[in-house]
């Protein structure tokens, strides 16, 4: 096997763009080397994709602060495969060989992943070959793409015996919508609209890492006022699916108060986003340059109400769910994440939090204004559905503190940057979304359009956890599991 | 838990009054009926909700829908587990390729009468995410559409005026 090829020695007096980003091209040696360091630990994959004739890495060493993308020249499409060091790459280069035709050289898994055989003109494909699990007592259940319940379609591909599962196999792509051919050649703010449609729970961190991509490439300054008020925005968006993802996990669990109190403090936050930001769920209310709504007097003091009543009911819910043993038989011990998957997968958001991985965008790579809120990343060591949970309970603690902090610094301004001339440029980003940390990479033709965009969900190295937690609990489990993540699928599926 | 329960006694009701059937929606709705004569399906409805390509957005509003503040099963429509037990198909997303066959099986797993309801701006036009290779068009293209209710997400509470003229017709005249 290759010797691991130290991102901070591969780096080595590089200098970073305004992004942040150590942006060069490699050969095939120092190729194959940072993929093997992703495999020994030794930094992040962070993304993997294809623009045009060259494959793109893109690498997070978070101990020593470095964020790197490489390139290689593929030859008619061919480059040695990263999944072949490094298992977290597998399913992005089957992606990207569905989506471009490109060959990861030596990467056992050539399975179709997002193409199944339906796209026009593509052909057939023979029956997609699940992994072969066989034993003694051993059955399947197959389950999806349309769910018993309202969730986006997947299939999900369980071998069980008796109750227990033993391995539980995903396939995915199935909303998948050509986001990234959508993309390629849009104006900027045609492009923003759909990057804030690639998962609708996440579209203001989504449309934010797009805005400071092409603000980056540009050198198009955002007014403070703007920046406060991205943060506001994305700290709501966290609060509303966290709450409602905690009383989803009780749901499960049959415990429908702390279900119903959550479901009502959520539609709080929402109603409380449409009132000040005039979209429930503040879609395009991102925008490159700025914001494209501002928050009136009236707004903040809307705000500061809802922070009281959510700090009130966040206390509240934690009492009772800690007073519940009923409650608690189900989700401690239960889909349990070891935290060696968790490094080796780089899995962000709570799902690498609940197992020791104190990673979150706004602490590792703090952007304005998390730069200036002393943002302390907290985690749990278990791993189950419980520290998941708990977990996120926290967060909602810290988002409240971090949005009263912001509205005290906000001063009246201007909430959109001037445009720059048209230019082309390069620009990558980071953003703590909810479920975990979403990178978009843009660059832009001479032409100000967009050339090239790639987006990757925190979902990514999120859903292959989301197997291994799985094996060895009941199927009845199942669903708290998977609550427990809430993966995105069309995040995924792109 | 103490907590709950006296908000439950003192705070009162935590649902929003319940709004007047959308009248282009109703409108929609009794031109549909008109067409095709069906048996009144009385003040009741199930609904399976089916994600043929959408971004999740509809999925959180439509989720709303059984939050204590809209909480429509007061009007008694409901959401169901299975195809078999629908008499309303509400699908969201503009229909990618690959959802296409489960989309159609899941319809013709719905037993008739069956209405269908395009929910949000990808399934009434793609929104978008129109002109992408790899969805298949818009709701209407795959399936007859008896009711659109537009928006990017609709808000819940113009889901509930469209549903409600859904349920408000059978009784009009056709």
């Amino acid at each position: 096997m290759t010797a691991p090829l130290l991102l901070s020695v591969w780096l080595g007096g590089r200098s970073a763009g305004p992004d942040g980003y150590v942006r060069a091209a490699v050969d095939a040696a120092a190729w194959e080397g940072l993929a093997a360091g992703c495999a020994a630990g030794s930094h992040d994959l962070s993304a993997l994709w294809a623009d045009g004739d060259r494959m793109c890495m893109a690498l997070n060493d978070a101990d020593r602060g470095l964020r790197a993308i490489a390139a290689l020249a593929t030859e008619q499409g061919a480059y040695p495969s990263v999944g072949r060091h490094h298992a977290p790459a597998v399913r992005l280069e089957r992606a990207m060989r569905d989506l471009y035709g490109t060959r990861p050289l030596g990467l056992a898994d050539m399975r179709p992943w997002l193409d199944h055989g339906r796209w026009p003109g593509r052909g057939d494909r023979p029956a997609y070959a699940f992994l072969p699990a066989e034993g003694e007592g051993l059955h399947q259940i197959p389950v999806g793409p349309v769910h018993a319940g309202i969730i986006e379609p997947g299939h999900f591909r369980f071998t069980a015996n008796g109750e227990t599962v033993v391995r539980l196999e995903e396939r995915l792509g199935y909303v998948h919508k050509g986001v990234e051919s959508l993309m390629a050649g849009a104006p900027v703010e045609t492009a923003a609209r759909i990057v804030g449609r690639i998962s609708g729970d996440s579209t203001v961190a989504y449309a934010w890492a797009f805005a400071r991509a092409v603000e980056m490439a540009l050198g198009w300054s955002v007014p403070p006022r703007a920046i406060l008020l991205r943060g506001v925005m994305a700290e709501l968006e966290r609060m509303a699916h966290h709450i409602g993802d905690v009383g989803a996990i009780c749901n499960d669990a049959s415990v429908l108060a702390i279900h119903a109190q959550c479901a009502v403090q959520r539609e709080d936050v929402l109603a409380t986003s449409a009132a000040c930001f005039g979209h429930r769920l503040m879609m395009d209310r991102v925008v490159p340059g700025g914001v494209a709504a501002d928050l009136s007097a009236e707004g903040i003091g809307q705000v500061r109400g809802l922070l009281r009543r959510l700090a009130e009911t966040r206390a509240e819910i934690l009492r009772v769910y800690e007073s519940m043993p009923s409650l608690q038989d189900r989700t401690v011990t239960t889909g349990i994440v070891s935290a060696e998957l968790v490094r080796q997968y780089a899995a962000g958001g709570f799902v690498g939090r609940a197992s020791g991985r104190a990673f979150d965008v706004r602490g590792s790579f703090a952007y304005a204004p998390y730069d200036d809120v002393a943002l302390a990343i907290r985690t749990r060591t278990a791993g189950d559905v419980d520290a998941r949970l708990l977990v996120r309970l926290d967060e909602i603690e810290d988002s409240v503190a971090i949005v009263e902090r912001l509205l005290s610094r906000l001063a009246p301004g201007p909430v959109r940057g001037e445009r720059p001339p048209v230019a082309e440029g390069e620009g990558a980003a980071l953003v703590e979304a909810f479920r975990g940390d979403v990178f978009v990479a843009v660059r832009l033709g001479v032409d100000g359009r967009v050339a090239h965009a790639h987006a990757r969900d925190a979902s990514w190295f999120q859903w292959p956890l989301l197997e291994a937690a799985v094996e060895g609990n009941i199927v009845a489990d199942f669903p708290l599991c998977n609550k427990s993540f809430n993966c995105s699928y069309s995040g995924h599926d792109l | 838990m103490r907590t709950f329960l006296r908000d439950a006694l003192l705070k009162g009701k935590a649902t929003v009054a319940a709004p007047a059937p959308d009248g282009v929606a109703l409108e929609e709705v009794a031109r549909a009926l008109a067409e095709r004569a069906r048996r009144r399906l009385g003040r009741s409805l199930s609904i399976r909700e089916v994600d043929a390509g959408s971004c999740n957005g509809c999925e959180l509003e439509i989720h709303a829908l059984n939050n204590p503040v809209y909480d429509v099963e007061r009007f008694g429509l409901k959401f169901v587990a299975s195809p078999r037990h629908a008499d309303v198909l509400m699908v969201t997303g503009p229909v990618t390729w690959n959802m296409r066959e489960a989309l159609l099986r899941t319809y013709d797993a719905t037993p008739a009468p069956k209405w269908v309801v395009a929910v949000g701006d990808c399934a009434v036009d793609c929104g978008v995410f129109a002109g992408s290779p790899a969805i298949v068009g818009r709701l209407a293209d795959i399936l007859p559409v008896d009711l659109h209710v537009g928006g990017c997400p609709p808000p819940p509470i113009e889901m509930v005026k469209g549903l409600l003229a859904l349920m408000e017709a059978p009784v009009l005249p056709r």
